[in-house]
């Protein structure tokens, strides 16, 4: 394989800055979402490049194991969002302050 | 140039495209539509690093499943509008700019100082995926880390039940409970007639 190992790191780094830009920005809850997922994602990419780069398969079994993780974690967290939107009527987690002292 | 390194160069870029125009973007319905394709180019990426099984299982369970719920959701509650005009937390988004290059820059030094930029991997990685990336992947999984995986089940299942209890519409149902306390009450004094009252009974009430 020819491509440096460090351009996947960086190219990781960069989409986790955009996913924690994204979850930043955004008021939405559903956009903080996808931005979490895009976070999730690139730290999947660092864990498949450790795996390449020290010729184990420890981190393709993280990544996996991450991946179902996460499935269950959208689930789980959408079906708090689809709660919420029907006590607020909005998904902006500005609105959402019911526990607000 | 070799191959993998015009695709990692075809695709890098538009990883990153994708991601911007997720996090730009004012329709929520685009900004999965974007993530999707971002998604995909992780997946070639994983291609690259020669992990087929994860190429596969990125697409069908992110590509696939997780986007399909997002973009499920999103039509549900019809918040495909972007939000609302108007910033409540003054200069919010030139922050998250500022602190997103300063994550990039912090990560970059880490890993020239960690990898190194002109890293190769190793060869030979053939020889840790005897009888193929899939079958290796499975003998590592079931022998190593069984008990993990076993667990996994079990958060699956949890993570199910959760979200059809938190999404679960309460409706005003009686129990058999509440049908055994109220047995012998006089159903008259609700307004009701008991079932299998005479007729004479029944045109009075």
């Amino acid at each position: 394989m020819r491509t440096p190992i460090a351009y996947f790191l960086l190219l990781s780094a960069i989409l986790f800055a955009l996913g924690s830009a994204s979850v930043l920005m955004r008021r939405n809850a559903l956009r903080i979402f996808m931005g979490v997922e895009l976070q999730l994602n690139s730290v999947n990419l660092t864990l498949v490049a450790f795996s390449r780069m020290h010729l184990e398969l420890d981190g393709q079994i993280l990544a996996f194991f991450s991946m179902v993780v996460a499935a269950a974690e959208v689930v789980v967290g959408l079906a708090i969002i689809v709660a919420v939107f029907r006590r607020t009527g909005t998904t902006d987690v500005d609105r959402a302050d019911v526990l607000r002292g | 140039m070799p191959l993998d390194n015009v695709v990692f160069w075809v695709f890098a870029p538009l990883s990153i495209a994708t991601a911007i125009g997720m996090m730009v973007v004012r329709n929520a319905v685009h900004a999965a539509l974007f993530l999707v394709v971002n998604f995909f180019t992780i997946a070639v990426m994983y291609l690259l690093l020669d992990a087929p099984f994860l190429f596969a299982v990125q697409i069908v369970v992110y590509a696939g499943a997780i986007m399909v719920l997002f973009l499920f959701v999103i039509m549900l509650l019809g918040v495909d509008r972007g939000d609302p005009p108007g910033e409540r937390l003054f200069g919010q988004r030139a922050t998250a700019v500022i602190l997103a290059v300063a994550i990039v820059a912090e990560l970059a030094t880490a890993i020239r100082a960690g990898v190194g930029f002109a890293t190769r991997a190793p060869e030979g990685f053939e020889e840790a995926n005897p009888g193929g990336n899939p079958a290796a992947l499975a003998d590592v999984l079931f022998r190593d880390y069984f008990f993990p995986f076993e667990v996994t089940s079990i958060l699956l299942i949890v993570a199910a039940v959760a979200a059809m209890v938190l999404a679960l519409r309460r409706s005003k149902s009686i129990t058999q409970r509440e049908i055994e306390e109220h047995a012998g009450d006089d159903l008259e004094s609700y307004g009701m007639t008991p079932p299998g009252a005479p007729e004479s009974m029944r045109e009075r009430t």
